[in-house]
């Protein structure tokens, strides 16, 4: 809706948080932890400072059902591939080199 | 029949398509994230391999983060959110009608990213050709460059092949801010011309959202491109 | 709206088709219905070219040491079939011509949401297959419409990045016509038009614009990494690099398992269409259709490591892609079902439309079941990139799609034109194709079985009668595919005028003249009943 109008009060907010989020990512990248944490730490701030964008900056937040259902399914089909691919990449030493065929002599009827 | 402009050169409201600019401007909307969903999956694709390769190689991918400088890749983060910032100040002003507040904004923005990819270009790529790190170009890493790479016991194409991601994510990123700025130039040149009203602002809000998801994508590049081997 | 249905003259009437006149009106236009015209006579091009491509091909294995061309002339061959009819035949045909000349009419607009945007589809679309052109008449490519690296991206000698970035273009072209209809069925339905009156064309045309604008990014990032991969010799898919090729398979099959949806679910639209007017008959089970639809777009996406059972990809991974390429096959028959029983006591009339319809009906499930066959691990292992999967694909595309396709052109061609073709010769032609259809794809099932590999310019000599048959099979059918554009063509002329609804049928469409004026509806229809109203005397009326 052409209707709502964000206060450009909340603009310079979610802008300071986002500043801050990224000091944040910054910071913890210089502490160590223990991969595969520090990965996932990295991945969810950057998750929050994109939903911070999307939900205010891009109005979601003031949006229908309708528009939030193709944000969400344009996520959620990139995590289809991520997924799908993964379970063939993670899985591929699973079963353990196969030994040779035991093979046996076939008696001829001869 | 396409809309065409009004004797007063606001954009004709309504297009003959629709039945009432509410609509007009739903579908407009609307549109755009759906063609937004289209990019996610265009960048997506790469994340998906970048995700593969860095879990099978993933000290030679922290090695190769560490020839990137995190600085230069923290301040364009900043450069962005600022960036963005303006653009949904931008939108804003085209919604209230303040004609002068949306052109400043619109500049703004468009400074800025020329900001970005001023630093990108000048800066980070320009050094990585110095340092011959660029993959099927010129890597043949050397000096210091070769020495950090042997200290950390990884395979050199292992670390082309994050090279090539580096290039090829922040490339196409790059493609992509350089269209954004070449929409916004127009939407300045449409505002000067006075062509937007609150009633009929929608390539403004459609570039804002496009704006805005370029830097979305960044967002993720930042941590996932430059702070996997951490600060130092 | 309008009872009238004899036109005194086609011309003292303005409507789309002369309401300007000019090249400039046609190249310069934004109604949907003249898109759709630009769309069909740009596809019928491709058609022939990419069929022409099938003819020398089954000319060359009349011999099994090929009779016609080098091996390597062959592997071009196949190649640029699969490329032209793929992306620019298949993928915009239905949508593209059909949708975009229905979509606004059977939901009471004006136009598409962006109408501007859809004539740039037509252009984009046009430059793609330009840039594919080119690069088929400097020599093509040779690496299959698959682009497999590293062979595509380190060894081969062809035209590979011509011919990719055609590809690629075409990608956009598609993703604006989903976008577009998208955005038309969620916003632009008239009053009283809710989801469940909606025809189920529409249902179609929207699941498969879902995965228009969700699958053909994925593979627009894939070409383009290959061709990065190709002019700068190192890439992601590069083994020496410590790349793996799998991935490129993963990337690729990601967009182009659910692109055979694309292919499909319009056509299954279509079919819902004939199967209800010819036996004046409401549709058995209208949601279920509906919600298989878009069940098989979504479960569509989930199925792609089916291609590469063989490829070196983890066997449970092969697991889980196999129990849902079998969980994706459900809808379909669900589809099949519903269609039968609408069948089932109708008032069935057997025209030229129909005729497609029901040869869709008996091919895709023969197809269809085919892929189960496939889906199921052991059996792909034997029969993988043998004959036997180039008939499962083409009873589906062909006898499927295809059939569809000339279905829908058939039954909205008075819609479309003004004009009725001549009825005998459209059913003759009908029945050469299914009986060159068959003839050319039942024996590849056999060979398939018996072994003959894919993709082979030579082959045993005992598998030399089913090549004839195949070969015989597709001379019949290059005919059947003749005789429709010249009576078609005809008929633009010379055939009689059709009024508003010469099939009688129900829809929103119908109720406009024919052809219909730029605006499509004097005034906005308002939508009081269900899709496809027949009453239940017109079904039981001999």
């Amino acid at each position: 809706m052409s209707g709502h109008i964000v206060p450009q009060k909340t603009y310079f907010t979610i802008f300071a948080l986002l500043i801050g989020l990224t000091g944040l990512t910054t910071w913890v990248a210089s502490v160590h932890i223990e991969p595969p944490w520090n990965t996932w730490v990295a991945l969810a701030i950057a998750v929050c400072k994109a939903t911070l964008v999307i939900l205010f900056f891009m109005h979601v937040k003031y949006s229908s059902n309708l528009t939030r259902i193709a944000v969400v399914a344009g996520f959620f089909w990139l995590a289809i591939l991520l997924t799908l691919t993964l379970s063939d990449i993670l899985t591929r030493t699973w079963i353990p080199p196969s030994t040779a065929w035991q093979t046996t002599t076939i008696e001829s009827s001869r | 029949m396409s809309e065409h402009q009004a004797t007063s050169g606001v954009l004709n409201p309504l297009a003959h398509q629709f039945d009432d600019l509410e609509q007009q401007h739903d579908a407009s909307y609307f549109g755009m994230w759906i063609f937004l969903a289209t990019e996610i999956m265009f960048f997506g694709g790469m994340f998906a391999g970048y995700t593969i390769y860095r879990h099978e190689y993933f000290s030679a991918f922290e090695a190769g983060s560490r020839l990137l400088d995190w600085r230069f890749g923290a301040a364009n983060t900043a450069v962005l959110i600022c960036s963005s910032l303006t653009m949904a100040l931008a939108v804003r002003a085209a919604q209230t009608g303040q004609r002068k507040a949306l052109i400043t904004f619109l500049l703004l923005t468009i400074v800025l990213g020329m900001a970005f990819l001023g630093i990108k270009f000048t800066f980070e790529w320009t050094r990585d050709w110095h340092e011959h790190i660029v993959p099927g170009i010129n890597f043949a890493p050397q000096g210091e460059t070769l020495k950090h790479l042997q200290d950390a016991k990884v395979a050199l194409p292992h670390v082309e092949l994050f090279m090539f991601f580096y290039f090829a994510m922040t490339g196409f990123h790059a493609l992509h801010m350089i269209v954004g700025i070449g929409l916004l130039t127009v939407l300045t040149i449409m505002a000067k011309q006075g062509r937007f009203s609150p009633q009929r602002f929608n390539p403004v809000e459609g570039s804002g959202l496009y704006w805005h998801f370029v830097d979305i994508v960044w967002i993720f590049l930042f941590p996932l491109l430059y702070l996997i081997g951490g600060t130092h | 709206m309008s009872t009238v249905t004899l036109e005194p003259s086609i011309e003292s009437r303005v409507h789309y088709l002369n309401v300007s006149y000019g090249i400039k009106s046609w190249l310069l236009t934004t109604d949907h219905k003249r898109i759709a015209l630009l769309y069909l006579v740009s596809i019928t091009l491709m058609f022939f070219v990419g069929g022409s491509a099938a003819v020398l091909m089954r000319l060359h294995l009349i011999e099994p040491t090929g009779a016609l061309v080098e091996p390597e002339t062959y592997n071009k061959l196949f190649s640029m079939h699969g490329i032209i009819m793929i992306f620019f035949f298949l993928i915009p045909s239905i949508p593209a011509t059909l949708g975009n000349f229905l979509v606004p009419m059977m939901i009471g607009a004006r136009d598409l949401a962006f109408p501007r945007i859809n004539l740039l589809s037509w252009y984009v679309y046009i430059v793609g297959a330009l840039l594919t052109l080119s690069g088929i008449i400097a020599g093509g490519v040779d690496t299959g419409w698959t682009f497999y690296p590293p062979y595509s991206s380190n060894y081969s000698h062809t035209h590979v990045m011509l011919v990719a970035f055609g590809v690629f273009v075409s990608g956009f072209s598609s993703i604006l016509t989903g976008f577009n209809f998208i955005v038309t069925i969620h916003k632009m339905r008239a009053p009283g038009l809710t989801w469940f009156r909606l025809p189920l064309f529409i249902w179609a045309m929207y699941a498969t614009s879902v995965i228009q604008v969700l699958g053909t990014p994925v593979v627009a990032v894939t070409i383009a990494l290959l061709a990065l991969e190709r002019l700068f010799h190192v890439g992601i898919f590069d083994p020496k690099l410590g790349g793996d090729p799998i991935l490129f398979q993963h990337l690729f099959w990601f967009y182009s398992h659910p692109a055979v949806y694309i292919m499909i679910l319009p056509g299954m639209g279509v079919v819902s269409e004939l199967v209800t007017c010819f036996s004046r008959k409401r549709i058995f089970g209208y949601r279920i259709i509906a919600f298989s639809s878009v069940a098989i777009a979504v479960v569509g996406f989930l199925v792609w490591g089916h291609h590469m059972f063989v490829s070196g990809q983890s066997v449970y991974a092969g697991l889980i892609f196999s129990v849902l390429s079998f969980a994706v096959a459900i809808p379909s028959a669900i589809k099949v079902f519903n269609w039968t029983a609408t069948l089932y006591k109708g008032s069935i009339s057997y025209d030229a439309p129909m005729l497609y319809a029901l040869g869709f009906i008996g091919l895709f499930t023969m197809g269809g079941v085919t892929g189960l066959f496939l889906a199921s691990m052991a059996v792909d292992v034997h029969v993988h990139d043998t004959y036997f999967v180039i008939a499962h694909f083409h009873y589906i595309m062909v006898g499927g799609a295809v059939m569809a396709y000339l279905g829908g052109i058939h039954f909205w061609w008075p819609k479309i034109t003004g004009r009725l073709y001549p009825d005998g010769w459209a059913r003759f032609a009908a029945l050469v194709i299914f009986v060159g259809f068959n003839l050319t794809f039942f024996p590849q099932y056999m060979l398939g079985y018996l072994g003959m590999p894919r993709r082979y310019a030579v082959y045993p000599p005992e598998f030399q009668v089913l090549n004839v048959m195949s070969s015989a099979g597709a001379s019949i059918l290059g005919i059947g595919y003749l005789i429709p554009l010249i009576y078609l063509t005809w008929s633009m002329r010379y055939g009689p005028l059709a009024g508003p609804n010469p099939w009688k049928a129900k829809g929103l469409e119908w109720q406009t003249p024919s052809p219909p004026p730029t605006e499509n509806f004097e005034e906005t229809p308002v939508v009081t009943e269900e899709a496809y109203a027949y009453s239940s005397e017109e079904a039981r009326v001999v």
